[in-house]
C-alpha cells in the first residue's frame, strides 16, 4: 500500500469505492437514527428478526417470477419479496405478543427461525432449478459490498431520505412512544400504528441495505452505533444525531479500509469499527460511560467516609465544649474516633491519611490523637451543618423530601435554594439555644422514647 | 415419495437434535433469553475458524472446543456489557454476536487459501448429507448396525443435555423463576446462566457441525414455545416440547421430500422443513390451544358477549 | 464494636445494623441506619415512598452493595447464617405465567436446605403442603400461580417462607394490594411466627393498622427516625417527623391507636 492509493481511496477517485463508500455511510445514518428509537423502544433485536424474515420473500418471489416465465431476478421484484415478509414477521412478532402469554423474545425467535427455515427450504428448491439462476441470491444473506451498482445506490439514497423524512417528522410521536407508551395512548395517538409504522421504516432500510451490505452489517448498524450513543447522551435528539454520526462514521471508515487492503470484506470491518466505537464509548462516555461511573462509585465511598470523620470530629469537640459560640480545636483521641463506626482501622487510617494530605487534619494517620487543622474545621463546620440541614429538611418536610435530597451537593443552597436554607438554619438556631438536641448525632443512637415535638412550617 | 433407511437416519438425526435443543430451550423461553440461541450460533464462527486456522482440519476435537469456548464467551460478554454498561439484554447480545460474527468471517476470508469453510455451511446444514458419514459400527446379535458420526455425536449431546436438566433440575428452576430467592438461598443463580449457556453453545456447535444452525435456532424456541402454551407444569412443558421437537424432525423430513414435488421441484433442505414445520406446529397451538386458543377465546367471548 | 462476642447466636441480636450507608450512582439513598432488634418481635418497617424501605431489606441481604457499615445477624454476616433467614420479595418481582403451581413455588423455600443435586422428596413435599395448609391454601396446592388472586399469590410467597423454616424473616410490602382475608391470613401467621420465637421485619404502608399489628415500630425516612416498642415510638411527633404534614395519615394513625387503648 502507497500514499497514492490512500489518497485515491481517501478522496473517492475510484468510481466503486466511492459507490461503496457513500453507500455504507448514508445506511450508516439512517440505520443509526432508526436504531436509537430500536434501542430506547427495548427492540433491538428487531432488526435481526425482521432481516432473516426477509429471505422467504426473497426466494419466494424469485421462484414465483421463474414461475411466471421471466428469469425471477428483477431487482424491484425481489425487493418487493424481501419488504412484504419482512413486514408481516414484524406484524407476527406484535401479534403474538399481543394474543399468547409469550414474552418479546420468544415472538422474535420464533419468527426469525421459522421465517429463516422457509427461506432456507424455498433456497433448496430454487437450487434445483436447471439454469442455476438462483446463484445470485445469497448475495443478500452476505452482501456483495465490494460488486455494488448504480442502481443499489439510487435505491438506497431513495429509501434513506424517505425514511430519515418521515422519522424528523414524526419525531415527537416516535418519541413519546419510546418514553412512555401508555401515555401516548392516553393522549389518542394510536401507539399499534406508530409501532407498525415504526417497523415499516426499519424494514425499509434493512431491504435497501441488505443486498448491498448483508444482513450480518444491518443487525450491526441498527444496534451498535445506537448503543454506543447512549453512552454520551441522556439527551434523545443527541442521542439520535450521535448514533447516526457514528454509525455514518464507521461506515465510511470500514469501507476504506477494506478498499485498502487486500482481502478485507467491507461488511465485516464496518462492524469491527462500529464495535470499535462501541468499546470506546462505553468506556469513555461522559453520560454513562464504565469509567465515569467507576469513578462516581469511588468519589461517593470517598465523600463519606471523609464526611463521617470530619462530622464525627466536630460532634466529639462539640460535645467537649458545650455552650460555645467558637469552637477550639483540641486533639482527639484515635480509639474515640474509631468506636464512632464501623470502619476498621485500615478504612479509617485511609481516610485520615487523605485528609492529612489535603491538610484537613495536622496529625498523621499514625499518631494517636487527630487534630483538625484551622481548615478541616471549617470543612467539618461545613459538613456537619449539611447534614443537620438535611436532617432538619426531612423532618420539615417529609413528605415531599426525599426526591431532593442530595447529600453529595457541596453546598445545601445549591439544591433548595437561600430562602429556604436560611428558614432552616433559624430553626437549627433556635433548638441548639434551647438546648435541645434536634438533630441527633451521627450515627442515631435514637430511644424509643418521645422526641421533641416540632411544629410543621408549611 | 420413496423412504430409504438413509430417510430414517436423517430423521433420527434431526429428532435427536430437535430433542436436544427443545430440551434446553424450555429454560430459555422460561429466561425470557430465547434470542441467545440465535446469537450464540452466529457468534461460534470465530471459535470455528480459528481452530480450522491452526489445526487445518474440518472435523476435529479442536474445533468443536474452539467454537464451544466462543459461544460461552458470547453469553459473558453479553452479561458484561448488560451489567457494566447498563444495556438492554437484546442489544448487547445483537452488539456481541454481530461483531464476534464479522471477526469470524474476516478470519475466514483471510486464511481462505486452504480453507474450505463456507459460511453458508453454518446456517443453512445438510442434513441430508449425514448418513453419508459413517462413524460407528454396533454388532450383536447377529445384527450390524452402521451409525453415522452426527447421529452417534447429537445422541451423545442429547445425554449430557437430559443428564444436566435431571441433575440440576431444581436450581434450574427455581433461578429461573426467582433468581432474587435463588440467591438468598445459596444458589448462585449466575452460575446456573452460565450452564445453560455453556450447554447452549456446546448444542449449537455439535448441531452445526451435523445439520446447521438454523435447526438449532428454529429447535431451542419453537417447541419450547408451543409448549409453554399448553400447559402449567413445567415437567409438562419439557415432555411437551420434546414431542413438538421430534414431530418436527418427522414432519418436517416428510414434508421435505414430499411437498416440493407438488411444485414440480425436487427435494428440498430438511433443516429448513423442520424450521417450518414447527412454526406450523406453533401456529397451531396458538390458534387451537384448549386454555388459551385464539379460536376457543372468541368463541366463548362471543358466547358470553 | 458489638455488644456480644460474635457467633454466639444465643446471645446476639437476630438482626443488627450499624452505621449502614447506601448509595445509588451519586446520591445516598439512605445514611446512618442504626438497628438493634431484639428476638421474637413483630417489626414494623415504615416510612414515606422513597424512604429506602426496601433498599434497607436488599443492602442487609447483599441484594445490593453497601457504602459502609455493616449488617450482623445472629452476631454473624448474612453469608455465614444465610440457612436462618427468610425473605419475601415484592410480589412484583417475578413472572407469575411461570409454568409452576403455587405448591412448587412453596417447595422451592425447601432447596436451600436440600441442598444442591437432592431432589425434592416426599417429605419436602409435605411439609411444604403444612406450609400451605397454614396460609389457607391447602385446596389451591396444583393450581399454577397465575391462576390465584393477588392475596393467594402473596400468601404463596409467605408460606414459602414459612417452609424454608428460617428464625429471621425480611417481608417487603406482604401486605400491598390484598384483599382482607389474605390480610388475615398473613397476621395469624406473623403472631403465629412471634410464637414460635422467630423475628420477622415487614415493610409496612398502613399507617392505621401498625400498633394492631406490630410490637415494635422502626420510622425510616432516608435515616431512622425512631426506633422501639411501637407504643412509645408510634407518636404522632415522631410520625409527623417521618412523614411531613399529612394529616389525613396522622388521623388514620391517632384513630388507630385511639382504637387499640
Amino acid at each position: 500500500m502507497d500514499w497514492e492509493q490512500i489518497i485515491s481511496v481517501l478522496f473517492l477517485r475510484d468510481y466503486n469505492t466511492r459507490l461503496v463508500v457513500f453507500s455504507t455511510l448514508l445506511l450508516g445514518v439512517t440505520c443509526g437514527i432508526m436504531g436509537g428509537f430500536l434501542l430506547l423502544r427495548k427492540r433491538s433485536l428487531m432488526g435481526d428478526t425482521l432481516s432473516h424474515a426477509t429471505l422467504p420473500g426473497i426466494v419466494g418471489l424469485f421462484l414465483a417470477g421463474v414461475f411466471l416465465g421471466n428469469d425471477g431476478k428483477s431487482f424491484m421484484l425481489l425487493l418487493v419479496g424481501a419488504a412484504v415478509t419482512g413486514l408481516l414477521g414484524c406484524w407476527l412478532v406484535l401479534f403474538i405478543r399481543e394474543h399468547t402469554r409469550l414474552k418479546d423474545d420468544a415472538a422474535m425467535g420464533i419468527v426469525l427461525s421459522v421465517f429463516f427455515g422457509a427461506g432456507v427450504a424455498l433456497l433448496g428448491m430454487a437450487q434445483t432449478l436447471p439454469e442455476g439462476s438462483a446463484a445470485g441470491l445469497e448475495s443478500f444473506i452476505y452482501g456483495k459490498t465490494a460488486s455494488m451498482v448504480a442502481t443499489d445506490f439510487q435505491i438506497l439514497v431513495v429509501v434513506s431520505l424517505l425514511v430519515l423524512g418521515i422519522s424528523i417528522l414524526l419525531f415527537k410521536e416516535f418519541k413519546l412512544l419510546c418514553f412512555d407508551e401508555t401515555f401516548a395512548r392516553s393522549l389518542g395517538f394510536s401507539t399499534r400504528w406508530l409501532d407498525v409504522l415504526m417497523l415499516g421504516l426499519v424494514t425499509a432500510v434493512t431491504v435497501a441495505g441488505l443486498q448491498a451490505v448483508g444482513l450480518i452489517l444491518i443487525i450491526a448498524f441498527l444496534i451498535t452505533p445506537a448503543a454506543a450513543a447512549r453512552f454520551w447522551t441522556e439527551k434523545l435528539e443527541r442521542m439520535l444525531i450521535l448514533s447516526s454520526i457514528l454509525g455514518g462514521l464507521s461506515g465510511w471508515i470500514g469501507a476504506s479500509l477494506s478498499a485498502l487492503l487486500p482481502r478485507m470484506p467491507a461488511g465485516a470491518v464496518i462492524v469491527l469499527v462500529a464495535a470499535g466505537f462501541f468499546v470506546f464509548s462505553m468506556l469513555f462516555g461522559t453520560a454513562r460511560g464504565v469509567l465515569l461511573r467507576y469513578r462516581q462509585h469511588r468519589e461517593l465511598r470517598f465523600l463519606v467516609s471523609r464526611q463521617h470523620l470530619l462530622r464525627a470530629l466536630f460532634e466529639i469537640l462539640e460535645g467537649q465544649q458545650s455552650g460555645v459560640d467558637e469552637l477550639e480545636v483540641t486533639p482527639v483521641p484515635y480509639e474515640e474516633v474509631r468506636i464512632t463506626r464501623t470502619w476498621t482501622d485500615r478504612a479509617l487510617n485511609k481516610t485520615l491519611a487523605h485528609a492529612f494530605r489535603d491538610g484537613l487534619v495536622k496529625t498523621r494517620p499514625t499518631d494517636d490523637t487527630i487534630l483538625l487543622s484551622s481548615r478541616g474545621l471549617e470543612e467539618a463546620a461545613k459538613v456537619t451543618r449539611n447534614h443537620r440541614l438535611w436532617e432538619l429538611y426531612l423532618i420539615e418536610f417529609a413528605d415531599i423530601a426525599t426526591s431532593r435530597v442530595d447529600r453529595g451537593a457541596d453546598r445545601v443552597e445549591h439544591v433548595l435554594g437561600e430562602e429556604l436554607v436560611q428558614a432552616l438554619e433559624a430553626k437549627l438556631q433556635t433548638y441548639r439555644w434551647d438546648e435541645q438536641v434536634l438533630v441527633p448525632a451521627s450515627p442515631h443512637p435514637i430511644a424509643g422514647g418521645v422526641a421533641p415535638s416540632t411544629e410543621a412550617t408549611p | 415419495m420413496s423412504w430409504l433407511p438413509l430417510d430414517t437416519w436423517i430423521v433420527v438425526t434431526g429428532a435427536l437434535c430437535a430433542a436436544a435443543c427443545a430440551l434446553l430451550g424450555n429454560f430459555l423461553v422460561l429466561r425470557k433469553m430465547s434470542m441467545m440461541g440465535d446469537a450464540i450460533s452466529h457468534a461460534v464462527l470465530p471459535g470455528l475458524a480459528i481452530a480450522f486456522l491452526l489445526t487445518g482440519s474440518r472435523s476435529s476435537i479442536a474445533m468443536f472446543i474452539g467454537a464451544a469456548l466462543v459461544g460461552v464467551m458470547t453469553a459473558v460478554f453479553t452479561q458484561w456489557i448488560g451489567k457494566f454498561g447498563n444495556v438492554e439484554r437484546g442489544a448487547s447480545m445483537g452488539i456481541v454476536f454481530t461483531t464476534l460474527f464479522a471477526l469470524g468471517l474476516l478470519l475466514i476470508v483471510k486464511g481462505a487459501d486452504h480453507v474450505d469453510l463456507d459460511p453458508g455451511c453454518v446456517l443453512y446444514g445438510a442434513l441430508e448429507l449425514t448418513p453419508l458419514d459413517p462413524g460407528f459400527t454396533l454388532s450383536g446379535f447377529g445384527l450390524t448396525l452402521t451409525v453415522p458420526r452426527a447421529t452417534a455425536v447429537l445422541s451423545g449431546i442429547f445425554l449430557l443435555n437430559l443428564g444436566c436438566i435431571l441433575l440440576f433440575y431444581k436450581e434450574l428452576k427455581i433461578s429461573s423463576f426467582d433468581p432474587e430467592l435463588a440467591t438468598t438461598l445459596g444458589i448462585d443463580a449466575r452460575w446456573m446462566h452460565y450452564l445453560l449457556m455453556t450447554l447452549v453453545a456446546i448444542t449449537a456447535v455439535a448441531a452445526f457441525e451435523a445439520v446447521g444452525s438454523i435447526i438449532v435456532i428454529a429447535m431451542l424456541i419453537v417447541p419450547a414455545a408451543s409448549a409453554y402454551l399448553l400447559t402449567h407444569r413445567l415437567s409438562t412443558m419439557i415432555l411437551l416440547s420434546l414431542v413438538f421437537g421430534v414431530a418436527a424432525a418427522v414432519l418436517g423430513h416428510i414434508s421435505a421430500i414430499t411437498v416440493p414435488h407438488w411444485f414440480g421441484f425436487s427435494d428440498t433442505s430438511t433443516s429448513g422443513m423442520m424450521a417450518v414445520v414447527s412454526g406450523v406446529l406453533f401456529g397451531l397451538v396458538v390458534l387451537l390451544s384448549p386454555n388459551q386458543g385464539l379460536l376457543f377465546r372468541s368463541r366463548r367471548t362471543g358466547k358470553a358477549g | 464494636m458489638p455488644a456480644h462476642p460474635p457467633g454466639d447466636p444465643v446471645a446476639s441480636h437476630p438482626l443488627q445494623i450499624r452505621d449502614l450507608t447506601v448509595a445509588y450512582q451519586r446520591k445516598p439513598v439512605i445514611w446512618d441506619i442504626d438497628l438493634k432488634i431484639d428476638a421474637g418481635r413483630l417489626v414494623a418497617i415504615v416510612g414515606p415512598n422513597g424512604a429506602g424501605k426496601s433498599t434497607l431489606l436488599k443492602a442487609a441481604l447483599d441484594l445490593i452493595p453497601k457504602s459502609s457499615g455493616e449488617v450482623l445477624m445472629f452476631g454473624q454476616s448474612y453469608s455465614q447464617v444465610r440457612k436462618r433467614i427468610g425473605y419475601v420479595p415484592q410480589r412484583e418481582s417475578v413472572d407469575w405465567d411461570f409454568p409452576v403451581s403455587a405448591l412448587d413455588v412453596v417447595t422451592m423455600g425447601t432447596y436451600g436446605r436440600l441442598g444442591w443435586f437432592r431432589p425434592v422428596n416426599r417429605r419436602v413435599k409435605a411439609r411444604a403442603m403444612e406450609a400451605l395448609d397454614r396460609v389457607g391454601l391447602a385446596d389451591y396446592a396444583h393450581r399454577q400461580i397465575s391462576q390465584l388472586s393477588g392475596g393467594q399469590q402473596q400468601r404463596t410467597f409467605l408460606a414459602r417462607a414459612l417452609a424454608q423454616d428460617a428464625d429471621l424473616y425480611f417481608m417487603d410490602e406482604p401486605f400491598a394490594a390484598v384483599d382482607a382475608a389474605t390480610e388475615q391470613a398473613i397476621v395469624a401467621l406473623l403472631k403465629d411466627l412471634k410464637a414460635n420465637h422467630k423475628t420477622c421485619l415487614v415493610v409496612h404502608h398502613d399507617l392505621a393498622t401498625v400498633p394492631q399489628y406490630f410490637d415494635w415500630t422502626v420510622l425510616l425516612n432516608m435515616r431512622v427516625v425512631a426506633s422501639g416498642p411501637t407504643e412509645t415510638v408510634f407518636l404522632e411527633a415522631n410520625l409527623r417527623k417521618t412523614y411531613g404534614g399529612k394529616l389525613d395519615l396522622l388521623a388514620q394513625a391517632a384513630e388507630a391507636v385511639r382504637k387499640l387503648q
